[in-house]
C-alpha cells in the first residue's frame, strides 16, 4: 500500500477494494484480533435493545452482587450499580454512547486537520506560517489541560464534548497531512492537474488527498483509541454526558465511592473501555505492519 | 547550531505569549463576568462596579493585558477566590507534590523503557520482541482511569497491601505514592518503549552494525558500543515530550487517588471558576511543555552529529 503507486482507478469497484483490503487484513492476526474486538463492541452498539436485559437507565435494587437474581427473575449478571440500574445493560448501552461520539469527534478533527493541513502544505507561503503557528501553540498545551478548561467553561454536553475534541486534535492531524502534502505536491499528476487547470481546492482535496490515505488509515485508528480514552477520562472526571445516559467513564465516576466495597461496579465498564481501545490499536498496529511489508 | 537555540527559545517565547493572549481573552475578555466570579454570585451591581473599578478593570483590554502580563512575569498571581488565599501560596506546595510524583514515575519509566525497547528491537521478531510490544500495546490502551480501578481493586480491595487514597492527611507517607506513580507508569512506559524499539530496530539494520557482526566482534559489545549511542537518541526526544503527557495524567490519576498536587487543584479551580488559579495552572502547565519540548528540539540537535556539524 505505498503511497505512490496507490492511484485511483475507476474500474475496480467498491466491494472489489472492500475484499481486497479484507485479504490483506487476514495476512496479519494482529489487525485480526483488533478487528474482531471492533466488530464485537460495534454489534453491541447496533443491537443493544435486543441483548441488553435492562433498559440501562431503570432502577431495580441497589447494590445486587453480579449473579443476583432481581424480583421479576431476570439476573444482574454483572450486579447494579449504587442506584440499583443493572451494570451490565448499562456497560452495552454505555457502547452506544462510545462508539457514536468517538468516531463523530475525531472526524470532525479530521475535517478540520485535513482542511488546514491540506492548504499549508500546498498553498505553503503565509497561509502555512499561520496554520503551523497557531497549530505549535495548541499543541503546546498538555491535552488534558486543554480539555478541563474548554469543558468547564462552555459546559458538558456531547456538541462541547465532539467541539472540544476537534479543536484538541485537529492541529495534529494538520502536522501529518500537512507532511504528506509538502511531498506530494511535487508529483506530476499535480502538475498534469494544474497545467488543465484545475483550481487549487480541487487539486488539493480530489488530486493530493486520496494518495495520503495510507498513513491517515493507521492514524485514524490510533487516533479513535485515544478519543476514545478522552471521552472515557472526561466522565471519569465528572467532565463527560451529563446523566442519566450510561457512559462507561460516567459509570466510573457515579460509583468511585463504593469502588472499594463493590468493585463489580466500576471493573466492567473499565474492561469495556480497555478492549475497545486495544483493539484499535492492534488493528493500527497490524494495518502498520501490513502497509510496510508491500 | 547557535542559530537553531537562538530561534528556538525565540520560538518558545513566541508562543507563550499566544498562549497568554489566549488565555487572557478567554477568561478576561468580560469584566462583568471575572467581578461575578470574585464576588459570588449574589453580589449586587452596585458592589460588581466597585469592585472592577477597584482592580482597574475599566482600563481599556491592551492596558489589562499587558498589566495582567507583568504581573505575572513579576509573580504576582492574584487571589484565589475558593482558598482566600494569594494563588502562589496555594500553588507551590501542589506543585511540589506533582513533581515528587512525575519525578517519580520518569525515574521508573525511563530505565524501564529504555531496557526493554532495546531487547525488544535488539532482535526483531523474535518472541521476546512480540511479547514486549504486545504488551506495550496492551498497557496503553488502557485508560489511565481504568489503571487504578483495576490496580485498586487487586491491590486494595482483594490484597488489602496499599492504601485506597493519597490524601497524605497525617504527613507525606511514601507508600500512597505506589499506586499513583505506577498508574502513570503503566500507562507511559509503553509508548517510550515502542519508540525505542523502532529506534534500535532500525540502527540494527544499518552497515555498520552488520560490519561489527560479520567482523566477529561479540554480540554485547555490538550492542553496548556500537548500536546503543545511535539507537538512544531518539529515545530522548520521546522522553522530553513525554512530560507533556505526564501533565495529563497527573488531572486523572490525582484526582482518583484525591493526592494534593497540581492537577487535582487545576480540575478544582475549572470546576469552581476559580480564574486567576485556573490562569496560574495553565501558563504553568503550558511553560513545562514548551521547554520540553524546545529542550527536546535542542538537545536531539547536540546529541545527534548529523545535525551538530551542519
Amino acid at each position: 500500500m505505498s503511497v505512490a503507486e496507490d492511484r485511483h482507478s475507476p474500474a475496480v469497484s467498491a466491494f472489489g477494494q472492500a475484499m481486497r483490503s479484507f485479504t490483506l487484513l487476514r495476512e496479519s492476526l494482529v489487525a485480526m484480533i483488533g478487528t474482531g474486538i471492533v466488530v464485537f463492541w460495534a454489534s453491541v452498539a447496533i443491537f443493544a435493545p435486543v441483548i441488553a436485559p435492562f433498559t440501562g437507565t431503570e432502577i431495580v435494587v441497589p447494590f445486587a452482587m453480579p449473579g443476583d437474581v432481581a424480583p421479576d427473575g431476570r439476573v444482574f449478571w454483572l450486579g447494579t450499580d449504587a442506584l440499583g440500574r443493572d451494570v451490565l445493560s448499562r456497560v452495552i448501552w454505555g457502547s452506544r454512547t462510545v462508539l457514536l461520539y468517538a468516531p463523530l469527534a475525531t472526524f470532525a478533527a479530521y475535517a478540520l486537520g485535513i482542511v488546514m493541513g491540506v492548504a499549508a502544505g500546498y498553498l505553503r507561503g503565509w497561509v502555512d506560517t499561520a496554520l503551523s503557528f497557531v497549530s505549535n501553540a495548541i499543541l503546546s498545551f498538555p491535552v488534558m489541560v486543554l480539555y478541563v478548561i474548554i469543558i468547564t467553561s462552555v459546559g458538558a454536553s456531547a456538541l462541547n464534548i465532539v467541539l472540544a475534541v476537534t479543536f484538541a486534535s485537529g492541529p495534529g492531524i494538520m502536522r501529518i497531512v500537512r507532511g504528506l502534502v509538502l511531498d506530494l505536491r511535487n508529483r506530476e499528476y499535480v502538475a498534469a492537474a494544474q497545467t488543465r487547470g484545475e483550481g487549487a481546492w480541487y487539486i488539493m482535496l480530489i488530486e493530493i488527498l486520496p494518495n495520503a490515505r495510507g498513513p491517515l488509515i493507521v492514524d485514524v485508528c490510533l487516533r479513535l483509541g485515544y478519543v476514545t480514552i478522552t471521552i472515557g477520562a472526561l466522565g471519569f472526571l465528572g467532565l463527560g454526558l451529563p446523566p442519566p445516559n450510561p457512559d462507561w467513564g460516567g459509570m466510573v465516576s457515579e460509583n468511585r465511592a463504593f469502588a472499594t466495597v463493590f468493585p463489580h461496579m466500576v471493573i466492567f465498564p473499565c474492561i469495556a473501555i480497555s478492549s475497545f481501545v486495544l483493539g484499535l490499536n492492534l488493528l493500527a498496529d497490524g494495518l502498520r505492519e501490513i502497509s510496510l511489508r508491500d | 547550531m547557535l542559530i537553531l537555540i537562538l530561534r528556538r527559545i525565540g520560538n518558545m517565547l513566541l508562543i507563550m505569549l499566544a498562549v497568554s493572549l489566549v488565555l487572557f481573552l478567554l477568561l478576561e475578555i468580560n469584566g462583568d463576568a471575572v467581578a461575578a466570579k470574585v464576588l459570588g454570585a449574589f453580589s449586587t451591581d452596585e458592589q460588581r462596579r466597585l469592585w472592577l473599578a477597584a482592580n482597574g478593570y475599566d482600563d481599556p483590554l491592551y492596558t489589562r493585558y499587558f498589566r495582567w502580563l507583568s504581573g505575572f512575569l513579576t509573580g504576582n498571581l492574584g487571589e484565589s477566590i475558593t482558598f482566600q488565599a494569594p494563588v502562589a501560596e496555594v500553588l507551590w506546595p501542589r506543585l511540589q507534590n506533582t513533581i515528587v510524583l512525575g519525578a517519580l514515575t520518569m525515574a521508573v519509566v525511563i530505565p524501564l523503557s529504555l531496557t526493554l525497547g532495546v531487547i525488544a528491537g535488539m532482535r526483531e521478531s523474535s518472541v521476546t520482541d512480540r511479547v514486549i510490544s504486545i504488551g506495550s500495546v496492551l498497557t496503553t490502551s488502557v485508560p489511565e482511569f481504568a489503571t487504578a480501578v483495576f490496580l485498586s481493586a487487586i491491590f486494595v480491595f482483594l490484597l488489602g497491601w496499599l492504601p485506597g487514597t493519597s490524601a497524605m492527611i497525617n504527613g507525606f507517607d511514601p507508600v500512597q505514592l505506589i499506586l499513583p506513580v505506577a498508574v502513570l507508569v503503566i500507562y507511559d512506559f509503553g509508548y517510550v518503549t515502542r519508540m525505542t524499539r523502532a529506534s534500535m530496530a532500525e540502527v540494527m539494520t544499518t552497515n555498520y552494525i552488520r560490519t561489527a557482526i560479520l567482523k566477529g566482534l561479540p554480540f554485547r559489545r555490538v550492542i553496548t558500543r556500537h548500536a546503543l549511542r545511535n539507537a538512544l537518541i531518539a529515545p530522548f526526544t520521546v522522553i522530553m515530550l513525554q512530560i507533556n503527557w505526564l501533565l495529563s495524567g497527573v488531572i486523572v490519576v490525582e484526582f482518583f487517588f484525591g493526592y494534593k498536587g497540581f492537577g487535582s487543584l487545576l480540575l478544582e479551580a475549572s470546576l469552581n471558576q476559580d480564574i486567576f488559579v485556573i490562569e496560574a495552572c495553565t501558563m504553568i502547565a503550558v511553560f513545562v511543555a514548551v521547554t520540553t519540548q524546545t529542550l527536546a528540539d535542542i538537545g536531539y540537535g547536540f546529541l545527534n552529529p548529523r545535525i551538530r556539524f551542519q
